[in-house]
């Protein structure tokens, strides 16, 4: 045997022929080999005293929140909790800020405005559009995140999070989703942005692409009010009045769980579609319970989620609130752009069983949902003759003192049971705002799934309210 | 900054030999640096399995608040932060949590080649004190590929509330390198941890890391032939039975790095002890 010189190709040649030799099984004895060792020094490194047996705190907890039985209730009553107390929490701060920014300041600047001689189109423009869309969105939305993120955060420090997971888990892979893509949904009843930046928790690309995908369909805390104030004006009128606050109610968990539906059933579609591939793999691991830290924890979810999100939300929302200005307040033939857009859209809306006013709305407040009921009473207003002197002026959002008024504004705006409850369903079923769009296209890094995610949800709400439109119709003859 | 420079620094900033490498000495002398990392001496690499509370020792060293969570997969980047020990300047990078370092994943892919081309002065091994036996798997692997390493057996107060102990002695012999037991939460232990670093980095502490003996007779025949064969291709490399390794494994990013000489790059960069903060391959 002649001496070779060894060179990169007779080592690697080398290497291969011993690789092919060994098979399969190299990899294998090599773990054994490894998990051997590892065994071996824990063993003699290791020692446990025989108390930790008798009572296990950890395993206790798991036994009752992870059971086939308890589990899922357990972590139904937790979460309820959660969201009750975010709305009710909620409420305060955020009938304090709106006092101070829509109610204070706000006639405030355009007083100021007035006595600086700005004229009427700037202040408008400025201040009625700009500076109330942003107001708006600090005062409706910043409240609940500061609640909602907190406690969520809470419960992941404490290790509560992933036994949810591990629950939903079964769930999910029939959906060919991932378990952890209930936490991130579950972070989307907050905020959609917020759940899709979450879903860097799902490591495998496939099952975090369809949980960022979906997140939409999980009713964010911007499309609550919508839902509870016009489940109480349209469906909660519908039945008795003793039962009216029963109904309304199950209406907007109705809403709330059909959601939840279609996000398991899109999941589904998109991983034997367009996300097609083979399930990838992937360990759940139930870590320890620790106690939280709880003042970290609020810093970070402050300053991470909450402050994160609300800042997006308001780079979005101020120019909106010009573009919303200006449609009602720009006249081109002697009616505004509003007019002109409402005009042409309404019979196509109304097929759908809802209106122009509706659509229009959901264009220009594509910034954040908040922002839909105010400017859908705005544009019912301006259009409508009977409502003059109504409201704050074109162009100017507003909310009515009580339900009752809005019901009136509504009702003389030619809405109907049916325009209610298509509301109730086109505000769970329609494309993403733009915080959450710009979201995923930053998560995803790709303008495709930033499409997909805004079509999908509008298209299904486009169809579902046809549907329940023509549905009706026949039934009401 | 190059050799050079690094012994013109010393040069003028003369280092008290003896108070330097004293524990009293460097107590309390940490300075966290945040995202501060330029002219670093060291790098110092956080390798650990998820959830170990590794991104809590990252924070508790550099200061900033990488978002922890009881969570596992939380640290989705490469998150790097700085902090000065003794006369030092240490960059620590965090790599993403893994069960092993020897499969396909993309996370693993990103430890494990940070370990090897990255070349850092010291892999810091953050491991669960309360499931060491499983965490020692991760360990066993890092030492494959590096010498130069520190064992953080963290979570040591779960430990002792599971009744469990762990005897530091024992598995700083087994394994060859400093184990030092921490609850980073606490910050206890952190001061130990840093030392060692410091130790391990500065050479004073010279490690004889454990390396996994127990294969089959084939396998382990055919280790020592690749890993001849390796050293004789490259001289100088520390961790030629690593590359064997992955060669039987046919990692293809490892049989590039033997075509393109690479890792001879590796070998020069070690020996030279020249600090790499710039060019790291992610």
């Amino acid at each position: 045997m002649t001496p070779v010189r060894t060179t990169p190709d007779t080592v690697l040649a080398e290497a291969n022929a011993l690789r092919w030799k060994l098979g399969e099984d190299y990899h294998d004895s090599l773990m054994e080999g490894i998990y051997a060792d590892a065994a071996r020094i824990a063993d003699r490194a290791v020692t446990r005293s025989g108390d930790a047996q008798r009572f296990d705190l950890d395993r206790t907890i798991d036994r009752i929140v992870t059971s086939r039985w308890l589990g899922f209730p357990v972590m139904v009553l937790l979460l309820s909790v959660v969201f009750w107390v975010t709305i009710v929490g909620a409420n305060i701060p955020s009938a304090f800020l709106a006092s101070i920014l829509l109610d204070t300041i706000h006639p405030w600047l355009k007083q100021g405005a007035a006595g600086l001689g700005f004229p009427g189109w700037l202040s408008g423009f400025l201040i009625d559009g700009g500076y109330l869309a942003g107001a708006w969105v600090v005062s409706v939305m910043l409240p609940p995140m500061a609640v909602f993120f907190p406690i969520f955060t809470l419960l992941e420090d404490f290790g509560y999070l992933p036994r949810v997971a591990f629950n939903m888990d079964a769930l999910y892979r029939h959906a060919g989703a991932h378990g952890k893509q209930s936490l991130t949904m579950t972070m989307g009843f907050g905020c959609n942005a917020a759940g899709v930046v979450a879903a860097r928790v799902i490591d495998s690309p496939r099952e975090r692409l369809i949980a960022i995908i979906t997140n939409n369909f999980s009713l964010c805390n911007g499309r609550w009010p919508t839902q509870i104030l016009v489940a109480g004006i349209f469906v909660g009128a519908l039945a008795p009045p003793y039962l009216a606050g029963v109904v309304s109610a199950g209406a907007v968990v109705v809403v709330a769980v059909l959601g939840v539906v279609l996000s398991l059933v899109v999941s589904w579609g998109l991983s034997r579609t367009v996300l097609k591939g083979e399930a990838s793999a992937f360990s759940l691991e139930l870590p320890p319970y620790r106690p939280p830290r709880i003042l970290r924890t609020l810093y970070t979810s402050l300053i991470d989620r909450t402050l994160y999100v609300l800042w997006r939300a308001i780079v979005f929302a101020v120019p909106a609130g010009f573009v919303i200005w200006v449609v009602a307040n720009v006249h081109i033939g002697g009616i505004s752009v509003a007019e002109h857009f409402i005009n042409w859209s309404n019979p196509f809306g109304l097929l759908l069983g809802l209106n122009g006013v509706i659509l229009l709305a959901y264009i220009i407040a594509i910034p954040a949902n908040e922002i839909v009921v105010p400017t859908v009473l705005m544009l019912t207003v301006l259009t409508t003759s009977t409502l003059t002197g109504v409201g704050a002026g074109a162009g100017v959002m507003f909310e009515a003192d009580s339900a009752t008024t809005t019901a009136s504004i509504l009702h003389a705006g030619g809405w109907t049971a049916l325009t209610g409850i298509n509301l109730m369903l086109f505000s769970l079923l329609h494309n993403p705002c733009s915080t959450t769009i710009y979201t995923i296209y930053k998560e995803t890094g790709s303008v495709k799934w930033a499409a997909l995610a805004t079509v999908i949800p509008l298209a299904m709400g486009f169809a579902v309210c046809f549907a329940v439109a023509t549905l009706w119709r026949a039934l009401a003859g | 900054m190059t050799t050079a420079d690094k012994k013109t620094a010393t040069a003028i900033q003369p280092t008290p030999e003896a108070c330097a490498t004293c524990p009293a000495f460097n107590a309390g002398h940490l300075t966290r640096l945040g995202i501060t990392i330029t002219d670093v001496d060291y790098v110092i690499a956080l390798a650990g399995n998820p959830n170990t509370g590794k991104s809590t020792v990252f924070n508790a060293m550099t200061g900033l608040r990488q978002h922890t969570g009881n969570w596992p997969g939380k640290t989705v980047t490469r998150a790097e932060g700085g902090f000065a020990y003794g006369d030092k300047k240490f960059k620590l990078v965090d790599l993403p949590g893994t069960y092993s370092l020897l499969s396909m994943s993309a996370d693993e892919e990103v430890a494990r080649d940070f370990i090897l081309f990255g070349r850092p002065d010291v892999t810091v091994i953050v491991a669960d004190a309360t499931r060491l036996e499983r965490n020692l798997n991760l360990v066993l692997q890092v030492l494959e590929i590096t010498d130069r390493a520190v064992l953080c057996v963290n979570l040591m107060d779960e430990a002792r509330r599971h009744n469990i102990s762990v005897d530091q002695r024992i598995l700083a012999k087994e394994l060859g390198i400093p184990v030092v037991l921490t609850a980073a939460r606490q910050r206890e232990g952190m001061d130990a941890l840093l030392q060692s670093i410091f130790e391990v980095a500065s050479g004073t502490f010279v490690c004889r890391p454990h390396r996994v003996h127990t294969l089959p007779r084939d396998v382990a025949e055919a280790l020592d032939a690749v890993t001849a064969r390796v050293r004789k291709l490259f001289p100088d490399l520390p961790n030629a039975r690593w590359v064997a390794l992955r060669l039987l494994e046919g990692d293809q990013r490892m049989i590039e790095a033997v075509q393109s000489g690479e890792l001879r790059t590796v070998v020069s960069n070690h020996t030279t002890g020249a600090p790499i903060a710039e060019e790291v391959t992610a």
